[in-house]
């Protein structure tokens, strides 16, 4: 608003408005992208003693999936197989909205994370990932004598 | 009475929800659905049919470590809803639901007297 009393092209407005949204919901825009629409969605969340990571991949056996840290990028991938009959059969497909096939995401994380202390779980169609930070990371509270 | 029901029924439905994705495979037998509903456990999914209208909701179950911030989210709201109107020749008191680890596997079988009859033709 103090910019400028005279705006300058609505459009360029508009275009730094949007840039400003996605700078505020997506906080660093990793190199490697963090594509939307993918599957699975993730989302990413920390704690001070740790990062937390969501996949929705629902339909999975846990042990087919593959979950790797290395150097602070955690790399999710697997394969879902399609229920969905073979093409010769009797029987016709209405809809397919749901992925089916290999997937691979990769997620760009603070270096502070310690990659001994990984535990993954999947329930419920979700995998969830905590990533213990290290403890030399972790805010402390230095007595003063 | 059923004036305060619709009132503290509308925000409930009102409420934003995702839309799952679904495939539809069709046999002679009947209609198989799949829907995708990462999060959702047996005792918060929901389906409902109501003369032809069949609604499958369901809620996150998802236990988030305490004073945690969100730093990306592509799911950002905790319910599936989606609705889908059911054709006649479906019998909807035969319909089987089972969920396994977030995909909702829905069977609802054909009307007997709506299943494909091969129709002999003789010769004259």
């Amino acid at each position: 608003m103090d910019r400028s009393l005279f705006s300058r092209d609505l459009f360029a407005e508009l275009d730094s408005l949007q840039r400003q949204m996605q700078q505020a919901f997506e906080f660093s825009p990793s190199i490697r992208g963090f594509a939307r629409g993918g599957f699975p969605a993730m989302n990413v969340g920390s704690t001070p003693a740790s990062a937390e990571i969501y996949a929705f991949a629902p339909g999975l056996k846990p042990e087919s999936i593959e979950v790797n840290l290395e150097r602070g990028v955690l790399s999710i991938s697997g394969e879902r197989a399609s229920e969905l009959p073979a093409p010769d059969a009797e029987a016709s497909l209405h809809v397919q909205e749901r992925f089916a096939g290999r997937f691979h995401r990769v997620v760009t994380l603070a270096d502070d994370l310690d990659p001994d202390g990984v535990e993954a779980r999947y329930r419920d169609g979700v995998l969830h990932v905590s990533i213990r930070r290290l403890a030399s990371a972790q805010p402390r509270r230095i007595n003063v004598n | 009475m059923d004036q305060k029901n619709a009132v503290t029924r509308e925000p409930h439905e009102a409420a934003p929800s995702l839309l799952p994705p679904v495939d539809v495979v069709e046999d002679a037998g009947g209609i198989t659905l799949y829907a995708d509903l990462p999060g959702v456990s047996k005792d918060r999914l929901h389906l409902e049919v109501d003369a032809d209208t069949l609604i499958i909701e369901g809620e996150m179950d998802m236990r988030i470590p305490e004073g945690m911030e969100a730093t990306h989210a592509e799911v950002a709201l905790p319910r599936y809803r989606r609705v889908f109107t059911l054709s006649k020749e479906l019998d909807t008191d035969k319909l089987e639901a089972e969920l396994r680890q977030g995909v909702l596997k829905l069977r609802i079988q054909k009307a007997e007297h709506a299943k494909p009859r091969r129709i002999t033709v003789r010769a004259a």
